[in-house]
């Protein structure tokens, strides 16, 4: 690696209203370095990135490129175009790909003037096989996007972005949606771009690929720079202190004894419309006192999982049993009253009203209740009542119980939803990845509640995508596939991680 | 049943087809045009009134008839600029802006007609277009009289088709059309304008929309009549979805519905004595809700129709 400086941040603000979510960051790369950008959920790394490439403009601060002869001028900032024109290429955690069309128009769209009557696909077609032979990034080109897997996908962005001859290549948590073997054969990429001289931020917060994969490691707290460390003579401890300032506790799993079955799951199928939304003949038991933990990359069968037991999909074939009693009308609200609680994956869409009142949101499980309502008239001074006790209780923090829900952060989201779903006590609980996005305090809240149910005597199932999460907090340990359970006793990540794919271990 | 067989063996049953498909042909091209971007036009019933009553005045002002198309063209296209405008930077509700662009291009319609000519009973009459009478071509067996007794608007509508195939399916800027229709974030990261290629996509399928108008007022008739639109603009807009947004089914839908016109006609005359005309009248109406619960089921939409994008919130 040599020392040539191409790209420098210098003192960097924004903020969006009263939040900021950068101050004063700089930052330096250089040429062939594989630069991770590292901070928890809301650190600022994306809006860093983000103004980087255009996308926001600064509040103050200013950023030099450097051209192929090493000559430094500054960006224009608040202009895609202009980065691209730098030799900057992103590729965003959600990717900005145009279903409808195939590869290689994604590819090169907006690399050919508007104006132009006629287009040459077969040379573009060559220029990209051209640049696929050489990283080995390879996606089937002339199929629609919509159809390529996520990790196609992911390897048609980064194309999109070589395309463009980019000598600066931002990824932002690029292994987010991969198995752990796709995401090291996705850094070998890398590695290999790299060693010919591309320049490489990516953001994550993972700190096994960070410290496996980067030579260097820039860490952001609150929106500030807060150190820069050597790949080299970085451990999990040093850089987990920096980021998160003080130590958070992680709940102590502890065996507890298990009960009787409260969900059985027999020989349920669901032929969905595809790979995505099938199950095929599931067997599953959860007993009370228990997490079971659901591993896999999201897309194999959670979907309709979480669908089945929260009572939103019917099985075409199989039964539901819950507390030894066979479920005969699956829909939400019969969920609801067999005492199942549920924590869905997303929860703006599916978990909260967001125009209606926290109050309201609060109650919306409970609304047959004569506490809450008598012949169809709400009782507004329990209601309220209701909600002020619970947001104490589980500290739910933003503009009050009054308020509409979609005001809240996404970590009071979480917690208004915990609220509602953890003092009804419920036997069964479906956690469907209750801590994407939050950031690690939040986060540990949500297992430390789970943790808490779980030794009260509820069952609970908890479907991640973080394989870190499953192992700290799961008693058990199943690992979905194509739409299939393989349940291990492993606890070895490699091991899980060919599960995952689909490969017998 | 002979008789409806007569009639679809017929040379003038398939031109007056053709000449009825017409004026749908440009509404549908333009309404896909627009909804191809990720912007919905319910602004189409009023810019075909716009694009009837621009084409025919100034033609009867003496701009001469190709002045008159061109004239409704960028009337179309204006209206279109204040659709584009209202929902894609403001990102107002394309459906209320879309319902109010027709109630206010309508109205202003009949309202500058009424100033223009405020003692006028009936309408002034232009000399409109003639069908094109091409030596030799003209005679051919069947396509000849279909084809032929034809305005040279009609032949518009025809290369507008093959114009819309071509860009949307031939060129980089139909590529970026088709994107930012899809997801508005893939042509913003690729340093592109969402909101430059939205509003010339309104525009240019309004100018669309406003040529249908023009053909009502400049070659199926001589002047300009109040009502005279009677719908086609809506017809074009469940016609998109029959052709799933693809010009060459477009086209089909077009025609299919031109033809079932047609025919209701000539089953007036046929059986007309045992039922009443309503039930004919209604009848395309009824056929093309028929045909449209058969395609729209399979109808695949631009994932980003209906959805406002604005810079920066992602």
């Amino acid at each position: 690696m040599n020392y040539k400086k191409v790209l420098s941040l210098k003192n960097l603000s924004k903020s969006f209203g009263r939040i900021v979510a950068n101050q004063d960051v700089s930052l330096d790369l250089y040429q062939g370095e594989i630069l991770a950008l590292l901070g928890e959920n809301g650190a600022g790394k994306t809006t860093l990135m983000n103004m980087l490439f255009g996308h926001y403009i600064p509040d103050s601060g200013h950023i030099e490129v450097a051209d192929e002869t090493g000559h430094f001028s500054e960006l224009t900032l608040g202009n895609p175009q202009g980065a691209i024109a730098a030799g900057i290429g992103m590729v965003h955690q959600h990717f900005t790909l145009a279903e409808n069309l195939d590869a290689v128009d994604n590819i090169t769209l907006g690399a050919e003037p508007l104006r132009s009557l006629r287009r040459n696909r077969s040379k573009a077609e060559k220029k990209i096989q051209y640049l696929i032979d050489n990283s080995g990034l390879s996606a089937p080109l002339n199929i629609p996007v919509g159809r390529l897997t996520v990790g196609e996908r992911q390897r048609v962005e980064i194309l999109k972005a070589l395309y463009r001859n980019v000598r600066i290549l931002v990824l932002d948590e690029p292994t987010a949606v991969l198995t752990p073997q796709e995401a090291d054969t996705l850094f070998e990429n890398i590695a290999a771009m790299a060693a010919d001289s591309l320049s490489v931020i990516f953001i994550s917060h993972k700190l096994r690929e960070v410290l496996a994969f980067s030579h260097r490691i820039s860490v952001l707290r609150l929106g500030k720079n807060v150190g820069e460390i050597d790949t080299s003579e970085a451990d999990e401890q040093k850089i987990a202190s920096l980021m998160v300032g003080t130590k958070t506790s992680h709940p102590e799993r502890m065996v507890t004894s298990v009960g009787s079955p409260v969900l059985r799951l027999e020989n349920l199928s669901i032929a969905g419309r595809g790979r995505r939304d099938s199950l095929k003949n599931i067997n599953l038991t959860v007993f009370s006192g228990e997490i079971l933990g659901v591993a896999g990359v999201s897309g194999n069968g959670q979907a309709p999982l979480a669908g089945l037991i929260s009572g939103m999909l019917r099985p075409e074939a199989g039964q539901i049993i819950l507390d030894n009693q066979e479920v005969k009308q699956i829909n939400p609200a019969e969920m609801i009253a067999k005492r199942v609680g549920r924590i869905p994956e997303d929860r703006h869409r599916d978990g909260i009203v967001g125009s209606m009142s926290v109050a309201e949101n609060l109650i919306i499980e409970g609304l047959n209740e004569k506490k809450f309502q008598n012949y169809g008239m709400l009782k507004r001074e329990n209601i309220s009542k209701h909600a002020e006790a619970l947001l104490t209780d589980y500290d739910v923090r933003g503009p009050g119980s009054a308020a509409p829900a979609q005001l809240l952060s996404g970590g009071n989201i979480q917690k208004l939803i915990l609220a509602r779903v953890f003092h009804e006590k419920p036997l069964l609980i479906l956690a469907n990845q209750p801590t994407r996005g939050l950031d690690m305090g939040a986060a540990a809240d949500v297992a430390h509640r789970l943790i808490e149910a779980r030794d009260r005597g509820a069952g609970i199932i908890l479907i991640s995508e973080d394989l870190d999460e499953i192992l700290r907090l799961a008693d058990r340990i199943l690992v979905m596939h194509d739409g299939a359970f393989v349940e291990t006793e492993t606890r070895d990540r490699a091991e899980l991680g060919l599960l995952m794919a689909g490969q017998a271990a | 049943m002979i008789e409806i067989l007569q009639i679809l063996l017929s040379e003038s049953f398939w031109s007056a087809s053709l000449r009825i498909a017409t004026p749908l042909i440009f509404g549908v091209l333009g309404a896909l045009l627009c909804e191809k971007s990720g912007v919905l036009n319910l602004g189409i019933e009023g810019i075909f009134v716009v694009g009837a009553m621009v084409g025919w005045m100034a033609v009867w002002l003496g701009a001469g008839l190709w002045g008159g198309v061109l004239a409704a063209a960028l009337a179309g296209a204006l209206f279109g600029l204040l659709h584009g405008i209202l929902t894609v930077p403001l990102g107002l509700s394309q459906h209320v802006s879309g319902l109010a662009i027709t109630l206010f291009a309508s109205s202003l319609s009949y309202f500058s007609y009424r100033t223009a000519l405020p003692t006028v009973s009936s309408p002034p009459r232009i000399d409109p277009f003639q069908p094109l009478d091409i030596p030799i071509l003209t005679n051919l067996p069947f396509l000849g009289p279909v084809l032929f007794q034809q305005t040279a608007l009609t032949f518009l509508s025809l290369f507008c088709v093959l114009l819309v195939w071509y860009v949307l399916n031939k060129t980089a800027l139909g590529v970026a059309i088709k994107a930012v229709g899809d997801n508005p974030n893939s042509v913003d990261a690729q340093g592109l304008s969402v909101y430059g290629l939205r509003i010339s996509a309104v525009m240019a399928g309004s100018a669309l929309m406003a040529l249908g108008g023009a053909f009502l007022t400049m070659s199926a008739f001589d002047a300009f009549f109040f009502g005279m639109v009677n719908g086609r603009g809506w017809i074009c807009i469940a016609l998109v979805i029959f052709a799933s947004w693809r010009p060459g089914k477009a086209l089909l839908g077009a025609i299919l519905f031109g033809a079932f016109d047609a025919l209701q006609v000539r089953l007036q005359t046929e059986v007309g004595a045992f039922v009443p005309s309503q039930v004919f009248l209604a009848a395309p109406y009824l056929l093309s809700i028929f045909a449209l619960v058969i395609a729209a089921r399979r109808a695949e939409y631009p994932r980003a129709l209906l959805t406002p994008w604005f810079k920066g919130q992602r």
